[in-house]
C-alpha cells in the first residue's frame, strides 16, 4: 500500500517499515482506534507501509517486518495461526488488552469450559480452549495496553518503532494523570476507582469523566494492591465491587485470584 | 458458454470479523454457495453470569468496537427495564444523539472505507487517497465530527465512559453543542455530495424477496426501545423479541442464525426504512425516492443506499435535538438506581439491524441469565439464501468466475456484518 506520501527527517525520507495487522478473539475495537483517528490517520499511513490490515483492505502480502496483534487466543487453530505471525514478524506487538492479559475476554476461564459451551450452544457445543493472552504462546516484543488502545499512544509508539527510538511505558498509576488533571476524586463521589494501582498512560482517560478506573492497563510498577483494598472497603465498597474490576481485563489475574479464593473461603465457613 | 468455477474466499476483507465464502459451479450449474461464520466465540452470554449489573453495560460493550454505544445502550436498557427505570426525558434525548453519530460514523465508514472501494475497482480506501483525495477527505471529515461528538457526549467514540444505568456520569457543555450544531450544518452539504458520489455507482440489479425485521415507529423513525415489526405482518413486544428471532445453530457457523416467516429474514437500514418509511425525516425521504428506495425494495445491494438515507435522517434529527436541548433547562446526568429481582429486555436500531439484550437478575442484583441477539447473526442465513440464488443465476447466466466472485463479495459487504459480534 502506498499513500503517495514519504515523510522526511532532516530532509532524509525516513524508512518506512512493512507492518501487518492481525486479530483474534476481540472486538477489533483496537485496530479500529487507528481508522478512526480521522485527523492524523495520513501521518500514520505516511509513517508505515501497511501490506495487511484485512478489516480495511484486500490486498494481502506475507512481508512485513512488524505485526501489530490484537485479540486472546482461544481455539487451536489460533495458537498456529499466531506461531506462523511470529515466524514472519521480527516485531510482533500485542495491540490492547486482549492481547496482552486476555481482556473481557478472561472472565471465561471463571467457569469450566462444558459449562460454558453449554450455557452458550446448549446440546450442540462448539470448540473453545482457555483464553490465554499472546505472551503464554509466542515471545511478544511489546505490549500496548489499554481496552480500548489510546490512539495517540499507538501513533507514539509506531514513531518511536520507526525511528529506531526505545518505547518506555509509564511506570506510574493512573491517579497521577487525574491528579495533573484535576478531577474531583471519584472516592469522593462516592465511587470506587482502581486509579491508584493502575498504569497511567491513558492520561485518566475514565474519571476525566467522572468514571471509576477499571484497571484495563493492568498493574502500574509497585502497584499496592492491599493498600487499595483498605481504602476501598474504608469506603464501604464490597469485596465484589473490588473483585468485578480487578478481574475485568485480566491485567490483576494473580491478584483476582487470590481474592476469588479467599471469598470463596469466607463463603465456604459461612455456610 | 458453460461456467465451471471454484471459488474461495478465506476471511473476507473489508469486513468487521472471520467469514468465508465458498462456491462451486460446473457446467453453468449451481453445486454449492456458502456463507461460512469461522469466528472464535468469545460467550460473553457466560461470562456474564454471576457479574453485579452495573457490569453488564461496561463488559456487553465490549462485544463490539464498532457498535460499542449501541451494545452500551442495549445492555443499559435491559438493566433499566428489568428495574423498573423510565429515564428522564433529557436522558432520552442525549442517548439518542449519541446513538445518531454513532450511526452516522458507522455507516459512513462502511459506504466509504469499506463498499466505495468496490465501485471504484480500488482494494481499500487507501489509493483513492491518492486518485479521490476528495472524497476522503470529505469522509474523514464526516467521520470526524460524528466521533468527535461521540467523544463529547459519552465520554469517548469506543468504548464510551459517561452512559450508565440511569443516565449519565457527567453532561456535556451547552457551549460545546452549539459548536456541534454548526458542523453539523456542514455536514448536511457533505452529505449531498455523498449522494451524488454514489448516484454515479452502479449499483447490481439483483432482488430476492425476503421478510424484513426492525423495531416499528410510533410518529417517529425508530431508533431506542419500542415495538417490533416485520414486512410479513409479524408484529410482537419488545419484551417477547424471542419469537421475532427464533435462535437456532446451524453447522456451517459459530454463529446461531434466525427465522421468523420465511427460511430467513434481514435486518439493517433497509429493514428500518421499508418497515418506517413515512417517520424518515423529509430530506432523508427525498434523497431515498431520488434513488428509487422505497417500500418494499427487495433488493439487498440497496441497503447502501438505505445507509445513505439514514446519514441524511440522523444528522437533520440530531440539529432539532441539539435545539430541544438547548432550548431546556437541564437536570442532573442521573437518576438513582434501585435494584430489585427480575427480567429485562432491551432493543435497540445499532448500525447493522436490530439488537437484542435481555438479562435476568436475582434480588441482590446479580445476572443469572443472560441472552444477545446481534444483528448479524440475524442476517446469516439471509446471505446464505442470497449468495445461493446469486450464483445460481449468473453462473446460468455465463457470468465470468471473477465477477461472481466481486459480486458475492459486494453481496455480504452490503449487509456490512459485524463477524465477530454476531458470534459474541
Ligand atoms: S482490548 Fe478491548 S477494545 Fe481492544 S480488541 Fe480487546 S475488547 Fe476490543
Ligand atoms: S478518581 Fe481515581 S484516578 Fe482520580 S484521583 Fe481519585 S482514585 Fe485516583
Ligand atoms: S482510566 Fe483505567 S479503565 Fe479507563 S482507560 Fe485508563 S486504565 Fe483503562
Ligand atoms: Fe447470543
Amino acid at each position: 500500500m502506498d499513500a503517495g506520501l514519504v515523510r522526511t527527517y532532516l530532509g532524509v525520507p525516513l524508512y518506512r517499515p512493512k507492518v501487518a495487522f492481525f486479530e483474534f478473539s476481540s472486538c477489533e475495537g483496537c485496530q479500529l482506534q487507528l481508522l478512526n483517528n480521522e485527523s492524523s490517520l495520513l501521518d500514520f499511513l505516511a509513517l508505515v507501509d501497511v501490506v495487511n490490515f484485512r478489516e480495511a483492505m484486500k490486498e494481502k502480502a506475507d512481508d512485513y517486518e512488524i505485526a501489530f496483534v490484537e485479540g486472546s487466543i482461544t481455539r487451536s487453530d489460533e495458537a498456529e495461526r499466531l506461531k506462523d505471525i511470529r515466524s514472519k514478524a521480527k516485531v510482533l506487538v500485542a495491540l490492547g488488552s486482549c492481547a496482552c492479559f486476555g481482556g473481557v475476554n478472561q472472565l471465561k476461564n471463571r467457569f469450566s469450559l462444558d459449562w460454558v459451551k453449554k450455557e452458550v450452544y446448549g446440546n450442540s457445543p462448539v470448540e473453545t480452549e482457555p483464553v490465554r493472552p499472546l505472551g503464554d504462546v509466542v515471545r511478544v516484543d511489546l505490549k500496548i495496553f489499554g481496552c480500548p488502545v489510546k490512539k495517540e499512544e499507538v501513533e507514539k509508539i509506531v514513531t518511536n518503532i520507526a525511528v529506531g527510538k526505545a518505547v518506555a511505558h509509564p511506570k506510574y498509576p493512573v491517579c497521577t494523570e487525574c491528579k495533573a488533571n484535576e478531577n474531583i476524586c471519584l472516592f469522593d463521589l462516592g465511587e470506587p476507582c482502581l486509579g491508584p494501582i493502575t498504569r497511567g498512560g491513558c492520561d485518566s482517560w475514565c474519571p476525566n469523566s467522572r468514571f471509576g478506573c477499571w484497571g484495563c492497563r493492568g498493574p502500574a510498577e509497585d502497584a499496592n494492591v492491599e493498600q487499595l483494598k483498605k481504602i476501598m472497603k474504608e469506603y464501604g465498597f464490597s469485596e465484589d465491587t473490588i473483585l468485578d474490576r480487578l478481574e475485568c481485563f485480566g491485567g490483576f489475574s494473580a491478584f483476582a485470584d487470590t481474592l476469588r479464593k479467599s471469598g470463596e473461603k469466607n463463603k465456604g465457613t459461612s455456610a | 458458454m458453460k461456467v465451471d468455477c471454484n471459488i474461495n474466499i478465506h476471511h473476507l476483507a473489508r469486513v468487521e470479523g472471520h467469514g468465508n465464502i465458498r462456491i462451486k459451479i460446473h457446467d453453468g450449474k449451481l453445486q454449492e454457495a456458502k456463507w461460512e461464520v469461522v469466528e472464535t466465540p468469545r460467550f460473553f452470554e457466560a461470562i456474564l453470569v454471576g457479574k453485579k449489573w452495573d457490569n453488564a453495560p461496561w463488559i456487553c460493550g465490549r462485544i463490539c468496537g464498532i457498535c460499542s454505544i449501541g451494545h452500551t445502550l442495549a445492555s443499559i436498557r435491559a438493566v433499566e427495564n428489568a428495574f423498573g427505570i423510565i429515564p428522564a426525558a433529557q436522558t432520552q434525548k442525549l442517548r439518542l444523539l449519541l446513538k445518531h453519530m454513532e450511526t452516522l460514523q458507522s455507516h459512513i465508514l462502511h459506504l466509504y472505507f469499506l463498499s466505495a472501494p468496490d465501485f471504484l475497482n480500488a482494494g481499500s480506501v487507501f489509493p483513492l487517497i491518492k486518485s479521490h483525495p476528495d472524497i476522503v477527505i470529505k469522509a474523514a471529515g464526516i467521520k470526524k465530527l460524528a466521533n468527535d461528538m461521540c467523544d463529547c457526549i459519552g465520554g469517548r467514540r469506543m468504548h464510551p465512559t459517561r452512559p450508565v444505568v440511569g443516565g449519565f456520569t457527567m453532561l456535556p457543555d451547552k457551549k460545546e453543542l452549539i459548536k456541534f450544531r454548526e458542523r453539523l450544518q456542514d455536514v448536511v452539504n457533505g452529505l449531498l455530495f455523498t449522494a451524488e458520489l454514489f448516484r454515479t455507482f452502479n449499483i447490481p440489479d439483483f432482488v430476492r424477496e425476503t421478510e424484513f425485521v426492525s423495531l416499528k415507529g410510533d410518529g417517529n423513525y425508530p431508533f431506542i426501545g419500542g415495538g417490533l415489526i416485520s414486512t410479513d405482518g409479524v408484529t410482537k413486544k419488545e419484551q417477547e423479541y424471542k419469537q421475532m428471532t427464533n435462535e437456532y445453530i446451524v453447522g456451517q457457523s459459530t454463529s446461531k442464525w434466525s427465522r421468523l416467516s420465511r427460511r430467513s429474514f434481514a435486518v439493517g437500514a433497509l429493514a428500518r426504512i421499508n418497515n418506517n418509511f413515512e417517520f424518515l425525516h423529509p430530506a432523508a425521504r427525498e434523497v431515498s425516492l431520488s434513488f428509487g428506495l422505497k417500500p418494499l425494495t427487495h433488493n439487498p445491494y440497496m441497503n447502501n443506499i438505505a445507509q445513505m438515507v439514514e446519514c441524511v435522517h440522523v444528522v437533520n434529527e440530531s440539529l432539532g435535538l441539539i435545539e430541544e436541548l438547548l432550548d431546556s433547562e437541564w437536570t442532573g446526568p442521573r437518576q438513582e438506581v434501585v435494584f430489585q429481582k427480575g427480567t429485562g429486555v432491551g432493543a435497540v436500531e445499532v448500525p447493522r439491524g436490530i439488537l437484542y439484550h435481555c438479562y435476568e437478575f436475582d434480588e441482590a442484583g446479580h445476572i443469572v441469565k443472560c441472552d444477545c441477539v446481534i444483528p448479524t447473526s440475524q442476517n446469516h442465513a439471509n446471505i446464505q439464501h442470497d449468495l445461493e440464488e446469486l450464483a445460481g443465476k449468473y453462473a446460468s447466466e455465463g457470468m465470468k468466475d471473477r465477477d461472481i466472485e466481486l459480486l458475492a463479495e459486494m453481496l455480504v459487504r452490503s449487509y456490512d456484518p459485524c463477524i465477530s459480534c454476531s458470534v459474541h
